[in-house]
């Protein structure tokens, strides 16, 4: 019983990292309606940002705000590169853009690292509790989940900007009519999307060694994420992450490990069949009725 | 303008004789994980491969009754999919022609490639694969470097039966032909030493997280280790085990722990063994070729890397190859393969002996494991050989940290 318990909560705080993983892609795709393939290259990207910051001597946890600076800058100069000209085109097109751009990222990155393990030794006191450990990394990780969350939500809630980025995701030409400039609008929330995908990726390299292949796995977790919160709905990402986090959680101690993947991506289906809004927008949507 | 044609003539002949002396090249023809999770260990045997082949046309070539042979490696990146090796090589055989293969580098890229090389008939070196199934399928040209993975445990089972014979085991292994033929023989190991599996779970060989497996051991009540897979999973794992202090009394690990690399993991990787194929500090006597401290000195020299048992077992591929060749007079594949049955021998890399039962042909039944630890001397780790004790070059500390 005790063992299902800190399992439970052992998931949930993973699972909150997979929520932050998945609001940059949710981001993207409710204010652009493009699908981020090269989501799982920016989680690298921010995991060897923090590799190589904590390599030059900087803390950790100090260097998660010089790697979602940087993740943000990338972003918006991503935007221009290779999103833009593929806005109002068919969804293929952007999908086909982002993936291009992945496969360049993971190309580049096998040729300079390898496929070696890279490893961010950070050390925090964690709690024990009989014969059972909550890592210190782990707590810190859903905490620092959490302030990031509480700060997206005012800033799209609370500034200008936030709700320039709200006014474009709900209707780009009404917003254009008002005197927002939606391409700029487009780029600031396309480098937001980044910028929380490469600070996921921060946070996860500090709980696990990671290659330059890692991204793979955790693009995967988002997509299932997405999918649980709503496509386009960040306070849902983060949710669908604790409730995937949850599911693990409850699902391992009962059954081999090798089973929970397969269970996940069966939930997937279920919910784009039953619930397309995904699980968090469907109730959403059945309160506002 | 007959001056001309003549010295035409001349180039001609003079280009037509550097063909000709491409006769005298023997073409090696193999996939390396350039790219791909096997990536790392497979680069390793890549080098082993490479020094040896600059050995041999350093010294001339080998040697093949009146005739010399320089090697010549026909390499493809097969990233690390089973796919491209069956596409690789039959390429590698059709196209560019290959006298003979090396393996590429995991159990199941092997047994990809095994289905194309004995279909053309091609002699394939088999290293960095020990899952010993796919010598069981009646291969006659297929001849395997390494110890079969059912010794991958033995060394730590016997370790921990003599320091707590109570020992309660968590058996967890990647979900790869190798990880699982490793724990069959594991499981059976454990059984006749009276040892207690308490866990037995494999995980997915993409595995990132451990937590819910580390909860589950310390549920099951294990006191020792007993698992992994290849060096992603098995480093991750250990840094999780170190980070969320599981209360175990030994951990052993396939495959990671082997590799220099895992050095970097710092704390977390002192006290975790590995049996290991080869250890630069093993005093085999070789019949021919290099002494391992010779191997591993120069290995260092050329690499800037220490020499792990993925680049001595690439090394001695080539070797073993070469004395065939040599003691066959021939590059026939036929009496090579006939003096290779023959083998009987000892390399750096230590005893070499090929089965010919007709259903085992080519398993390797002469080569030892040896088990390594990671331990600390002035805050600096080493990987020492700590068990059988016989060849132990440092004690075994126990429990693990």
């Amino acid at each position: 019983m005790l063992g299902i318990l800190v399992s439970i909560v052992d998931g949930v705080l993973v699972g909150s990292v997979y929520g932050l993983a998945a609001m940059g892609l949710t981001l993207i795709w409710g204010v652009m309606d493009v699908i981020n393939l090269s989501h799982g290259a920016m989680i690298v990207a921010g995991m060897f940002g923090l590799f190589y910051l904590v390599t030059l001597g900087l803390p950790a946890y100090a260097a998660l705000i010089p790697v979602l600076a940087a993740g943000f800058a990338v972003g918006v100069g991503l935007y221009w590169m290779s999103v833009h000209r593929m806005i109002g085109r068919p969804p293929l097109m952007s999908l086909l853009a982002t993936f291009a751009v992945n496969m360049v990222l993971i190309g580049l990155g096998t040729a300079l690292w390898g496929t070696v393990l890279f490893n961010v030794p950070v050390s925090l006191p964690g709690v024990a509790w009989k014969g059972y450990t909550f890592t210190g990394t782990h707590i810190m990780a859903a905490v620092a989940t959490s302030v990031i969350a509480g700060l997206l939500y005012l800033f799209l809630y609370r500034t200008r900007l936030g709700k320039a980025i709200r006014a474009v995701a709900g209707n780009r030409e009404a917003a254009e009519l008002n005197g927002i400039p939606t391409t700029q609008v487009l780029a600031l929330a396309f480098g937001l999307g980044i910028a929380l995908a490469c600070i996921s990726g921060a946070l996860i390299a500090t709980l696990f060694p990671f290659t330059v292949l890692s991204g793979t796995a955790y693009q995967l977790k988002s997509f299932v994420v997405t999918v649980l919160g709503g496509l386009g709905n960040p306070a849902g990402a983060l949710l669908g992450g604790i409730a995937l986090g949850l599911l693990e959680g409850l699902l391992t101690p009962f059954m081999p490990v090798s089973w929970t993947t397969v269970i996940e991506f069966g939930v997937f289906v279920i919910v784009l069949i039953a619930f397309p809004r995904g699980l968090f927008g469907f109730l959403r949507h059945a309160r506002s009725r | 303008m007959r001056k001309l044609w003549l010295a035409a003539a001349a180039a001609l002949y003079l280009c037509a004789g550097s063909a000709f002396a491409a006769d005298d090249t023997l073409t090696i023809g193999f996939t390396v994980s350039q790219t791909g999770s096997l990536n790392l260990d497979s680069i390793a045997q890549l080098h082993g491969f490479e020094m040896w082949r600059d050995d041999v046309n350093g010294a001339g070539g080998i040697k093949a009754a009146d005739k010399r042979y320089k090697i010549a490696f026909v390499s493809y990146d097969d990233q690390s999919q089973g796919g491209r090796v069956q596409q690789l090589y039959t390429r590698l055989i059709t196209e560019d022609k290959a006298q003979f293969l090396f393996s590429p580098y995991s159990s199941g890229l092997v047994a990809t490639a095994t289905v194309i090389s004995e279909q053309y008939g091609k002699l394939m070196m088999s290293v960095g694969a020990a899952e010993p199934k796919t010598y069981q399928l009646g291969n006659k040209y297929l001849f395997q470097v390494y110890t079969p993975a059912d010794h991958y445990l033995a060394s730590a089972i016997e370790l921990v039966k003599s320091k707590n014979p109570g020992a309660k085991i968590a058996l967890v292994y990647s979900d790869d032909p190798f990880s699982k033929a490793v724990a069959i023989s594991a499981r059976e190991q454990a059984k006749q030493g009276g040892l207690q599996i308490v866990l037995d779970e494999s995980y997915p060989p993409n595995q990132t997280d451990f937590s819910a497996i580390i909860n589950k051991i310390v549920s099951s009540g294990a006191d020792t280790l007993l698992g992994g897979g290849h060096y992603p999973d098995g480093a991750t794992l250990a840094r999780q085990l170190y980070d969320q202090k599981a209360n175990l009394k030994w951990v052993t690990l396939l495959v990671a722990p082997d590799s220099p690399q895992f050095a970097s993991l710092g704390g977390a990787a002192e006290g975790v063994s590995v049996g290991s194929q080869w250890a630069p500090q093993v005093t085999y006597k070789p019949d021919f070729g290099p002494t391992p401290a010779d191997f591993a000195k120069r290995f260092q020299a050329k690499y800037n890397i220490a020499a792990g048992y993925h680049a001595a077992g690439g090394y001695a591929a080539g070797l073993l190859l070469q004395r065939a060749i040599e003691q066959a007079g021939s590059i026939d594949p036929e009496k090579v393969a006939a003096e290779l049955n023959k083998m009987n021998v000892t390399t750096m890399f230590g005893a070499t002996r090929f089965s010919t039962d007709p259903k085992s042909h080519g398993l390797q039944v002469a080569h030892q494991m040896v088990l390594l630890q990671w331990q600390s001397s002035n805050g600096h780790l080493e990987n020492r050989v700590v068990w059988p004790l016989a060849a132990a070059t440092a004690p075994v500390k126990f429990p693990y940290r």
